[in-house]
C-alpha cells in the first residue's frame, strides 16, 4: 500500500491540489506506484482508486492514455529512442537499425538478460542532439543525447555493472 | 546583443538564487508586488505588446485581462509540455535560467489575482520538474513565495505537475483536463479556460517561454520591450532550429529576423554541400514552405514574425523550424508526421482518430506502389474530411504538412520510374 510504504511522498503529492480535488493526484501517485517494478500493478491501481475516491477502472485509463505508464513487465531499464521527423533528418532510424542489429534485439523486445527493453518514441524535444534515447526505470528519466551504436552499448554494459544512470 | 531569455548563456550558474538575485532576479516581482496594482501589470503586459509564445501568438495581456472578477480562486498554469516536433526552447530556459521563468509565473499569479500557480511539464523533464521542485523551495526560504510577500498581504504558492507522455497535453484544455487527473483529452469550447479553466474557475494557461518575458518588462517598462522585435511582433523569440543544418539548436533572435540569418549565419546552413528543399517554421504540424531556385530568395528573406510568415503559406508558430534538404522526398516525410499525430490523436472525435489511422495506411500504400496516383487523391480527400472537423487544432495539425506536401511537391507523388538494371 502506497500510503504505508511512501507515507511521506503521499503526503506531499496531495499537499499540492485542493484538499477536494484528491483526484489530481493520480499522476504523481502512479509514478509512485511504478518505483519499484517499472510497472503499475493491479493491486496498486485499487490502492490508488481508494486513495483518490474512484473507480479502478479510471485509473486504468488513466495508465492506458499516457504512453509513461506502464501495466507490463518489461527490462528493468527502457532505451526510449525518438526517431521522429527532426531526429530521422538526423539519421535516428539508421541509428536504431545499426543498434537493434548489434544488440540482437528489435524495438519492443527485451535483451535476454532482462536488462533493457527497446522502444521507438515520439518526440521527447532534444532535436539538435539527435540521435538520443531517454532512459525510463522505475526511479525516473533521464536524457542520453548526442549518440552513436559504440556509446549505447558502452553505456548499456555500464547498466549491467549497475554503474547507475546517469551520463 | 546580451540574451533576454536565454541569459545564462551569458551568466554562468544562473540556476543558482544568488547568482540570479545578484543579476538582477525577482527585481520585477518585487517591484510588481510593492507598487502595482494587480491590474497595473496587467496594463503593462498589454502595452508591451507581448504574445503567447506558445504557437498561437494571442496578445498575453489581453490573455490576463479575460478572468472575470465575480468567481474565485484564479489559476495560473504554466505549459511547459513541450512536445511538438522541432520544438526544445521551454527545457532549455527551465534548465538554465529557471528563476526567470518561475518569477514570470510569479508575477502572472499576481497580476491575476491567483494565490496558487501550477507548471505543467510533460513527464520527460522528470530531471527539469525536480530542478524545479528545488527552485520553488529556494524562492519559499527566500521569502519570494508563500506568505505576506515582501510585507504585504500577497500570498503565492506554486507546484510541479509531471504530465505522462502525451503531446495532446500541450493543448490547454486538455491539459487542464490532465491536471484535475483524467485522460488528457480536449474540451468543448466556450467556456474558455478565462472563464471556466482548472477546477472550472478563471485560469490563464501560459507558455514557458511568454512567462520568462514578464520579469523584465514589469521591471524595465513595456516601451523596453516594444523598441525589440517589429512593430506588430515586439520582442525577441527563441528559435529552435533542427534538421539538416551544421548547427542545430537554439538561437534567440528579435522577432523579424530572416530566414536567412537564421539558417546561415547562425545555423552554418546545409551540411553536405546540399539545398534547402523545403522548411517546416512550425514544427510537425507546419504547412511546408517549397524552396526551390525561384522562391529561395523571397523565403531566406522573410521576416520571421507572426505576419511575414503566413503570406510564405505557412505559420510561425512556437519557431520551431525544421531545414529539409533535397536528399528528402516528401512521401518519406509526411509518412514520419502521420506517424506521429496518429500516435499522439487523444481519441476524442473521429474525424481525427480514424482519419490519421487511414492516413498512415493511405501513405504507406503511396510509398509501396509504382502508380500512387489513385491513393494521393484519397489521401488529400482523407485530409480534407479531418481539417476543421475537431474540437481541437490536433486534428487540423495533421493534415498541415500532408496537404502542403501534395499541392507544392506534385514530383514527389508521382509514378515511380523504376530504374533498369
Amino acid at each position: 500500500m502506497l500510503a504505508e510504504k511512501y507515507p511521506d511522498e503521499v503526503k506531499q503529492i496531495f499537499a499540492k491540489y485542493p484538499a477536494d480535488r484528491k483526484r489530481s493526484a493520480v499522476m504523481p501517485l502512479l509514478y509512485l506506484a511504478q518505483r519499484e517494478e517499472g510497472y503499475v500493478t493491479k493491486e496498486s491501481m485499487q490502492d490508488i482508486a481508494d486513495l483518490i475516491e474512484v473507480d479502478v477502472t479510471e485509473v486504468a485509463s488513466i495508465v492506458g492514455f499516457y504512453t509513461l505508464y506502464h501495466d507490463e513487465k518489461a527490462g528493468k531499464y527502457r532505451i526510449q529512442i525518438c526517431n521522429d521527423l527532426p531526429c530521422a533528418l538526423r539519421g535516428a532510424d539508421q541509428y536504431v537499425e545499426a543498434l537493434c542489429s548489434r544488440l540482437g534485439t528489435q524495438i519492443g523486445e527485451t535483451t535476454p538478460d532482462g536488462l533493457v527493453t527497446l522502444e521507438a518514441v515520439m518526440c521527447l524535444a532534444a532535436c539538435d542532439k539527435a540521435p538520443m534515447f531517454q532512459l525510463q526505470s522505475g526511479a525516473g528519466l533521464s536524457y542520453h543525447e548526442n549518440m552513436t551504436v559504440e556509446k549505447t552499448v558502452e553505456f548499456i554494459e555500464s547498466l549491467k555493472k549497475g554503474g547507475g544512470e546517469g551520463k | 546583443m546580451a540574451y533576454i531569455l536565454l541569459r545564462h548563456r551569458d551568466i554562468p550558474n544562473l540556476n543558482k538564487i544568488d547568482v540570479y538575485k545578484q543579476n538582477g532576479g525577482f527585481e520585477g516581482l518585487k517591484k510588481a508586488i510593492t507598487t502595482m496594482q494587480p491590474a497595473q501589470v496587467v496594463d503593462e503586459v498589454k502595452a508591451s505588446g507581448l504574445r503567447g509564445r506558445g504557437g498561437a501568438g494571442f496578445p498575453t495581456g489581453v490573455k490576463w485581462s479575460f478572468l472575470p472578477n465575480t468567481l474565485w480562486p484564479h489559476y495560473v498554469v504554466a505549459n511547459a509540455d513541450e512536445s511538438e516536433p522541432g520544438t526544445f526552447k521551454d527545457r532549455e530556459i527551465m534548465e538554465g535560467n529557471p528563476y526567470q521563468f518561475l518569477e514570470g509565473l510569479a508575477i502572472a499569479c499576481y497580476a491575476v489575482g491567483a494565490k496558487v500557480g501550477y507548471v505543467y511539464l510533460r513527464g520527460e523533464f522528470w530531471q527539469i520538474g525536480a530542478q524545479l521542485d528545488a527552485c520553488i523551495a529556494e524562492m519559499e526560504k527566500a521569502g519570494y513565495l508563500g506568505d505576506k510577500l515582501f510585507g504585504t498581504e500577497t500570498s503565492l504558492r506554486l507546484y510541479t505537475h509531471l504530465g505522462a507522455g502525451a503531446y495532446i497535453c500541450g493543448e490547454e484544455t486538455a491539459l487542464l483536463e490532465s491536471l484535475e487527473g483524467k485522460r488528457g483529452q480536449p474540451r468543448v469550447r466556450p467556456p474558455f479556460p478565462a472563464v471556466a479553466g482548472l477546477y472550472a474557475r478563471p485560469t490563464v494557461v501560459n507558455n514557458v517561454e511568454t512567462l520568462t518575458n514578464v520579469p523584465l518588462i514589469v521591471d524595465k517598462g513595456a516601451a523596453w520591450h516594444k523598441s525589440l522585435g517589429t512593430e506588430k511582433s515586439p520582442g525577441v523569440k527563441i528559435f529552435s532550429l533542427s534538421g539538416n543544418v551544421e548547427k542545430p539548436g537554439n538561437y534567440e533572435l528579435p522577432l523579424g529576423t530572416p530566414f536567412r540569418e537564421l539558417i546561415f549565419t547562425h545555423g552554418g546552413g546545409v551540411p553536405n554541400g546540399r539545398k534547402v528543399k523545403a522548411i517546416m517554421p512550425a514544427g510537425a504540424s507546419s504547412s511546408i514552405i517549397r524552396v526551390d531556385d525561384t522562391v529561395a530568395d523571397k523565403v531566406f528573406d522573410t521576416a520571421m514574425d507572426y505576419e511575414s510568415v503566413p503570406p510564405l503559406g505557412s505559420m510561425l508558430g512556437s519557431a520551431s523550424v525544421i531545414i529539409v534538404d533535397d536528399s528528402v522526398s516528401m512521401d518519406w516525410l509526411i509518412n514520419k508526421t502521420i506517424h506521429f499525430f496518429k500516435h499522439e490523436s487523444c481519441g476524442k472525435c473521429t474525424p481525427c482518430r480514424d482519419g490519421t489511422y487511414w492516413m498512415q495506411h493511405i501513405v504507406e500504400r503511396i510509398r509501396e506502389h509504382d502508380d500512387p496516383t489513385n491513393d494521393v487523391k484519397l489521401l488529400k480527400m482523407v485530409a480534407s474530411q479531418i481539417n476543421g472537423k475537431c474540437l481541437c487544432a490536433l486534428g487540423d495539425f495533421s493534415t498541415m504538412a500532408v496537404s502542403s506536401a501534395i499541392e507544392r511537391f506534385p514530383e514527389d507523388f508521382q509514378v515511380k520510374v523504376k530504374a533498369t538494371a
